[in-house]
C-alpha cells in the first residue's frame, strides 16, 4: 500500500517560470505587497499544505542559472526579505509551516538563529528554514566587508581565483574549493543555529520569588563555537522556542549538498526526473546518512515538482507553449504540465517510490498556487495519498518529528 | 498654535525597571504579550512602538545575570509579525550599525516598510565592544573612535540603497515583456576605509521611501549624527531645564544642515506612576521602586561598580567601606579607568552621606526614579507643559509591567491629553510613520551623494 505523503509548496515572486509575470492572472506590480503573500499563503494554509518555503537571495538576480541575471530588464525583480515575510505571515495563518530561505554565507549566524527562534514564537511552533549557501560574486560585492576586517568565507572568496561566472552556472561543487568551503560554512551555520536554539533549556525561566531569581542560569549555556568560518561565544538572546529547534531544510541535487543534508538537515528537497530517478538519490542520501548523520531522526525526503496546472491538458500545453515562447525555463526540478489530476498522479508515483513528501513549485503565482490549493490537495486527499493532519500544534510534530531535547539537557542526563 | 505631543511605546526591557515579581506580570517573550502591547499602544494612538535590541545576554561578574527579566526576541522578526496585527502604529527597532551590514539591514528595513504599509523605523545605535562582538563574525573588530565613522557611512549607504530604485522602476508591461524600465536602479558604490561596496539593491522603493531614523546616543558624535541623519532623538534628558537646554542645543544645530525645527523630534525615555491622588501615586511609586530594586538588585548594582562580592552585605545598611577591585590588568587606559571608578565611588559615598541613604535607597535614587508621578491630570499637564514649552516633542514611555504596563496610560492619561487639544484623536493625520510624526515625506529621491 502506498504511504501517504505531505504536500508542501515552494513560493517565489511571480512563480518559478521567468515569463510567469506576463500572464493575465499575474499580479506583477504587487510582488512586494503584504496582500499578495497573505492571500496565497492563507489559501495554502486553508487547503492543508504542510509548509511553504519562501525563496530569497541577497542579490537582485537571485540564484537563477542566467548569467546576465543582474542586468536584464525582462525578469520579475524585487523581493522581500523571506524571514521577515514569514514572520509577517505567522499571525495571519493557523497551521501551515513557514520556511524562509536563509543565506548562510554573509549574514551573521547569530542573527539568523534569533530570527528563526522569533519566527517560531510568532507562529507558535511553525518555523523552519531552507538554508542555502550564497557565495556568488554579486552577493559578496553587495555586502562589501573590507578584507582584513573579515574572517572565514569572505577571505576565501577574495582569495579564490575562480571566475565569478562559475557561480551563475550549474557546477560540480566538489570540484570547486570555493563552493566546498561555502557548503562547509553552511553546515557550521546550521549547527550554530541548532546549538543556539538549545542554549536555553526549556525550564530556564524560573521566576522564583523565594530566591529573587528570574532565571536559573545553570540552565542557560554559552555555545562557545569556534569554527573554521566564525565563532560565537554566548547563549541565544531568545529563550527556547516552541519547537525547540526550527525545522532545518536543504535543497540538494549533487553529492556535496546531499552530504550537507544527510549530516545537518531534517528535510531534504530532491529533484528526481521521475519516480525511478528517486532510488539512486535516496541510496546516496542513505549512504551519506550512515556515514555522517548526527540527528537522531531519519532524514525526511521531499521531491520537488514544478507545476503548470490548467483544467485540461490542451489548455496546459497551450499555457506552457506561451510561457516558453516568452522565456525559456531553466530548472533543476521535474516539470509537470497538465491537469490537477496529472499532478496527483505524479505525486502518487513518488509516494509509491517512498518519498515522505512533495514540494510543489507553482510555475505561475498566484494561478498555479491557487490550483494546488483548490484542486491538487483535495484530489490527493480523495485518492488517499495525502497525509492526514494529525492536529499537532507544531510543524515538527505534524511531520512526525519529535521535539528535540536540548543538547545541554542531554549532557546533564548522561552525566 | 498648540504644539502636538508625540508618544512612543517602549516594550519593557531586560533590566530591573521591569517588575517580574508582580502577580500580574506576564511573559516577556510570548507573541501574545507583544500583540497585547502593540494593540494597546495603537488604541492609545501612539506614534510608534519601540523595541530595544539584544546582542548578548547580560552578565554579572562573568555569569549570566539572573535577577531581572532576561530573554527577548529578534527585533526585526517580531516587528514584522506585529505589522500583521496592527494597522496604524509605527514599528521602530533598535539595530546596531556595528554588528549588521548595510545591504542586509537596508533590505530588512525596506521589507518591514513594505509589510507595514509605511510604518517602519530604525533606532540606529553603535557598539564596539568585544563582549557583544564575541557573538559575531568579526568579534570586537571596530576601534572605539570608529563607531560613529561606521554609523555615519552605514546610514549614508543605507539611504543611497533605499533611494536607488526609481519610484516608477517597475513597468511590468506584459505585452512588451519589459518588467523594469531602463535605469530603474542606481548602482551604489562606496569604497571607504570601512566598506568596499558595489551594490545593486533588490527591494523596490518602499512606501515611506526610507524608514524613520531614530538616534539614541548622547555624545557629541551622537548629536552630530542625529542632526545629520535622524528624524527622532530618543534622549535621556527628562529634567525640565536640562531637557529645554538639550532641545535648544540639538535643534540649534539643524539649520546648518538645512533643516527646520520640526524635522527632528526629541522623545526622551520616561516612566510614570498614576494614582487617584498625588499621595496615592507617590505611595505607589515607592512600592514600585522597592520592587524594581530588591535587596539583591541593590547589592548587585554595587558589585558591578566595585567589582567585588558583596553577597554578605545588608542592602538596608550603609555602603561598603572597602576599596573597589580595579583589576590587575595593565591595559592602556587602565589608570584612567581606575581613577574614574574611584571618582564614581567617592560621588556615591557623598550622596549617601548627605541623604542618609542605605544601599537600597541609593540604588533606588539612581535607577528607579519615576519621571511622572501623580494623578492622570497631573501627568497629562506635565507632559503637555514639556511639549508646549519646547523641552521635548513628547516622550518614549515605558511601563514597569510586561505586557500591560502602558494600558492605564492609554485609559486614563490619553483622553486628558486629547481634551487639552495637544494629542491626536484618531490616526487620520497620516498613513505613514513619517506622517504621524509630522515629518515631511521622503518624496524626491534623496541625492545619491559621494
Amino acid at each position: 500500500m502506498t504511504e501517504r505523503v505531505h504536500i508542501a509548496v515552494g513560493l517565489d515572486g511571480a512563480g518559478w517560470h521567468p515569463a510567469a509575470w506576463r500572464e493575465e492572472t499575474a499580479r506583477p506590480t504587487e510582488l512586494t505587497t503584504p496582500g499578495y503573500w497573505r492571500d496565497q499563503v492563507r489559501a495554502a494554509d486553508a487547503a492543508g499544505v504542510v509548509f511553504a518555503t519562501l525563496e530569497d537571495a541577497l542579490s537582485l538576480g537571485g540564484r537563477t542559472y542566467e548569467p546576465d541575471a543582474e542586468t536584464r530588464l525582462d525578469r520579475a525583480r524585487g523581493r522581500l526579505d523571506a524571514l521577515l515575510l514569514a514572520s509577517f505571515l505567522a499571525p495571519l495563518t493557523e497551521r501551515i509551516g513557514l520556511v524562509p530561505t536563509l543565506t548562510t554565507t554573509h549574514p551573521e549566524p547569530f542573527h539568523l538563529a534569533t530570527g528563526l527562534q522569533t519566527l517560531d514564537y510568532a507562529s507558535r511552533g511553525r518555523a523552519g528554514a531552507r538554508f542555502v549557501a550564497g557565495a556568488n560574486e554579486q552577493e559578496r560585492a553587495n555586502f562589501g566587508r573590507r578584507i582584513g576586517d573579515s574572517t572565514g568565507l569572505d577571505a576565501i572568496v577574495q582569495a579564490s581565483t575562480e571566475a565569478s561566472a562559475e557561480a551563475s552556472t550549474p557546477l560540480r561543487i566538489e570540484q570547486s574549493a570555493h563552493w566546498r568551503a561555502a557548503f562547509r560554512e553552511a553546515g557550521d551555520v546550521i549547527e550554530a543555529v541548532r546549538a543556539l536554539a538549545d542554549s536555553w533549556e526549556d525550564d530556564a525561566i524560573v521566576r522564583d520569588l523565594a530566591t529573587g531569581r528570574f532565571l536559573d542560569r545553570d540552565r542557560v549555556h554559552n555555545v562557545d563555537i569556534d569554527g573554521e568560518f566564525f565563532s560565537i561565544t554566548g547563549a541565544s538572546i531568545v529563550p527556547r522556542s516552541p519547537q525547540g529547534q526550527p525545522l532545518v531544510t536543504v535543497l540538494a541535487h549533487q553529492t556535496v549538498p546531499y552530504r550537507l543534508a544527510a549530516q545537518h538537515a531534517d528535510v531534504v528537497f530532491v529533484t528526481p526526473q521521475d519516480a525511478a530517478g528517486l532510488a539512486p538519490i535516496v541510496a546516496e542520501l542513505d549512504a551519506a546518512s550512515a556515514e555522517l548523520r548526527g540527528e537522531p531522526e531519519r532524514l525526511r525526503v521531499f521531491a520537488d515538482l514544478l507545476v503548470v496546472i490548467e483544467p485540461t491538458r490542451a489548455a496546459a500545453d497551450q499555457t506552457w507553449a506561451r510561457l516558453q515562447e516568452r522565456a525559456t525555463l531553466a530548472t533543476d526540478a521535474r516539470v509537470v504540465v497538465g491537469t490537477a489530476g496529472d499532478v496527483v498522479d505524479e505525486i502518487h508515483a513518488l509516494a509509491a517510490a517512498g518519498v515522505d513528501g512533495v514540494r510543489l513549485r507553482p510555475a505561475r503565482q498566484p494561478a498555479d498556487l491557487f490550483a494546488i490549493a483548490d484542486q491538487v490537495l483535495p484530489r490527493a486527499a480523495a485518492a488517499g495519498i495525502l497525509a492526514v493532519d494529525n492536529g499537532a500544534p507544531t510543524l515538527r510534530e505534524r511531520l512526525g518529528l519529535p521535539r528535540p531535547v536540548s543538547r545541554y539537557t542531554r549532557q546533564e542526563t548522561r552525566a | 498654535m498648540t504644539r502636538q505631543i508625540h508618544l512612543a511605546a517602549h516594550f519593557p526591557g531586560v533590566n530591573n525597571h521591569t517588575v517580574w515579581t508582580d502577580p500580574t506580570a506576564g511573559s516577556q517573550i510570548d507573541f501574545a504579550s507583544f500583540e497585547h502591547f502593540a494593540r494597546n499602544a495603537e488604541k492609545g494612538l501612539f506614534d510608534y512602538l519601540f523595541l530595544a535590541e539584544g546582542l548578548r545576554l547580560r552578565e554579572h561578574r562573568g555569569r549570566i545575570h539572573d535577577l531581572d527579566v532576561i530573554g527577548r526576541p529578534n527585533t526585526l522578526a517580531i516587528l514584522a509579525a506585529l505589522a500583521a496585527v496592527t494597522d496604524h502604529i509605527g514599528l521602530v527597532g533598535t539595530l546596531s550599525t556595528t554588528f549588521n551590514e548595510p545591504y542586509e539591514l537596508a533590505r530588512q528595513l525596506a521589507t518591514l516598510d513594505h509589510l507595514s504599509g509605511g510604518r517602519a523605523g530604525w533606532n540606529a545605535v553603535t557598539s564596539s565592544d568585544a563582549f557583544h562582538g564575541a557573538n559575531f563574525r568579526r568579534g570586537g573588530y571596530l576601534a572605539h573612535p570608529d563607531r560613529y565613522v561606521r554609523a555615519e557611512q552605514f546610514a549614508e549607504i543605507s539611504k543611497a540603497l533605499w533611494s536607488s530604485w526609481r519610484d516608477d522602476a517597475i513597468v511590468a508591461d506584459a505585452t512588451s515583456g519589459e518588467f523594469l524600465r531602463d535605469d530603474a536602479i542606481a548602482r551604489v558604490q562606496r569604497t571607504t576605509r570601512l566598506f568596499d561596496i558595489d551594490a545593486v539593491f533588490d527591494v523596490p522603493a518602499s512606501p515611506q521611501g526610507r524608514p524613520v531614523i531614530v538616534q539614541a546616543g548622547d555624545s557629541a558624535d551622537g548629536r552630530d549624527f542625529a542632526t545629520a541623519h535622524a528624524d527622532v532623538i530618543f534622549s535621556l534628558h527628562t529634567e525640565f531645564e536640562d531637557a529645554q537646554q538639550f532641545y535648544r542645543d540639538v535643534k540649534g544645530r539643524l539649520a546648518a544642515h538645512g533643516r527646520d525645527e520640526d524635522s527632528l523630534k526629541i522623545l526622551p525615555g520616561a516612566s510614570f506612576v498614576l494614582g487617584d491622588t498625588d499621595a496615592e501615586a507617590r505611595e505607589r511609586s515607592r512600592e514600585i521602586a522597592l520592587a524594581q530594586v530588591r535587596p539583591e538588585t541593590a547589592i548587585t548594582y554595587l558589585e558591578q561598580i566595585w567589582n567585588r562580592d558583596f553577597s554578605g552585605y545588608d542592602a538596608d545598611g550603609p555602603l561598603p567601606d572597602v576599596e573597589p577591585d580595579t583589576g590587575s590588568e595593565s591595559a592602556q587606559g587602565f589608570a584612567n579607568r581606575h581613577a574614574a571608578i574611584r571618582g564614581r565611588i567617592a560621588q556615591l559615598r557623598e550622596l549617601a552621606a548627605a541623604e542618609n541613604f542605605s544601599i537600597r535607597d541609593l540604588v533606588i535614587h539612581l535607577t528607579a526614579k519615576h519621571t511622572f508621578v501623580g494623578t492622570p491630570q497631573h501627568v497629562a499637564s506635565e507632559i503637555d507643559r514639556y511639549v508646549q514649552q519646547r523641552a521635548t516633542d513628547g516622550f518614549t514611555l515605558i511601563g514597569h509591567l510586561s505586557p500591560h504596563g502602558l494600558d492605564e496610560f492609554t485609559e486614563r492619561v490619553v483622553p486628558l491629553l486629547q481634551e487639552r487639544g495637544s494629542y491626536r484623536t484618531s490616526y487620520d493625520d497620516g498613513e505613514t510613520l513619517h506622517d504621524l510624526l509630522g515629518l515631511a515625506p521622503v518624496t524626491a529621491r534623496e541625492p545619491v551623494v559621494r
